[in-house]
């Protein structure tokens, strides 16, 4: 099995509440100094043979994200048998 | 012959019913569509009602835009049929990229439920061709997800060429950019919008009955464009 994990984010000049309702509810915890937090999402692919950066890269770009509003990146992890 | 409307129906679709009953009212023939049938049935117009198709996981609207019948919608669509995507459909018709921009979380991050006033400024679409331009509606506006954003060279194109349909008047419920409530591709046949004209049918049930004049619209558009190609 090889897996290959993408990384989504909203673009940075996109607006995303829920990183900052997070960000506001830090202070609640104690924790200061945080400037700002985003929220993404990662998705890991398995594939059953070799990991496929092309077809992971056509997954990515034609449903995982949507390039209107969000960035990714691709990367294979490493299995650690 | 009176026009026909189809009403797609995606696994999640909610306001699919209401839709059909708006379209019926307005005078149409109405026909029921299946996300997983690629035919559409001869139908002259398409309406992707709201809710939330495929559960709307991923993204809203995203792998709806996958869909078989999806697959012949967006061919009609740049043939010139007209398509309405309400709520949920104008997220499948942004993912689908027949319109540009996308919805994503409201700013405040709330579902917000009200009626809405709405400004319609595109009256040149096949949708709105009932109303006047500036004409003041109000429909209900339901969403969690509806604030229209797009790349500051995309809403300067919409504002440039008349392609915003209708703005949020009386306050933004969902941080829109620009107070974008709906929006139109240049030929006018495909329209997106946020609120639900569909749920503003009959005043037993709604604020009003001015979403009526998106249907009626539709049917004397088509029915001037059936005596343009009638020989």
């Amino acid at each position: 099995m090889a897996r290959v994990v993408v990384d989504v984010m909203l673009k940075p000049e996109i607006l995303d509440p829920q990183g900052q309702a997070v960000a506001n509810a830090l202070p609640r915890l104690g924790v200061a100094g945080v400037e700002s937090v985003r929220i993404g999402k990662r998705i890991e692919i398995d594939f059953t043979g070799e990991a496929d950066l092309d077809k992971a890269q056509e997954i990515a770009d034609k449903l995982l994200a949507n390039p209107v509003i969000e960035d990714f990146s691709i990367r294979i992890e490493e299995s650690e048998a | 012959m009176t026009a026909a409307i189809g009403v797609v129906t995606f696994p999640g679709s909610l306001d699919d019913g209401d839709a059909c009953r708006a379209a019926y009212l307005a005078g149409a023939r109405v026909l029921r569509l299946w996300h997983a049938d690629p035919d559409l049935h001869g139908v002259d117009a398409v309406i992707l009602p709201g809710g939330f198709s495929y559960g709307d996981y991923l993204r809203c609207g995203a792998i709806a835009r996958f869909a078989p019948v999806m697959e012949s919608i967006i061919d009609a669509a740049k043939g010139g049929m007209p398509v309405l995507g309400i709520c949920n459909g104008f997220q499948i018709l942004c993912e689908a990229h027949l319109l540009p921009g996308a919805l994503t979380r409201n700013s405040h991050l709330h579902f917000r439920n009200r009626d809405q006033v709405l400004r319609v400024e595109s009256t040149g679409t096949a949708w709105t061709g009932g109303f006047s331009p500036g004409q003041e509606i109000v429909i209900p506006v339901k969403n969690g997800e509806g604030r229209y954003v797009a790349d500051a060279a995309t809403l300067d194109k919409l504002d440039a060429e008349g392609l915003v349909v209708a703005r949020y008047v009386d306050g933004n419920p969902n941080g829109s950019q620009r107070s974008i409530a709906a929006i139109r591709n240049p030929d006018g046949n495909v329209v997106g919008i946020m609120p639900h004209p569909e749920h503003a049918v009959e005043a037993l049930t709604g604020p009003s009955t001015d979403g009526l004049g998106f249907f009626s619209s539709v049917l004397r558009h088509l029915a001037a464009y059936e005596r343009v190609t009638t020989p």
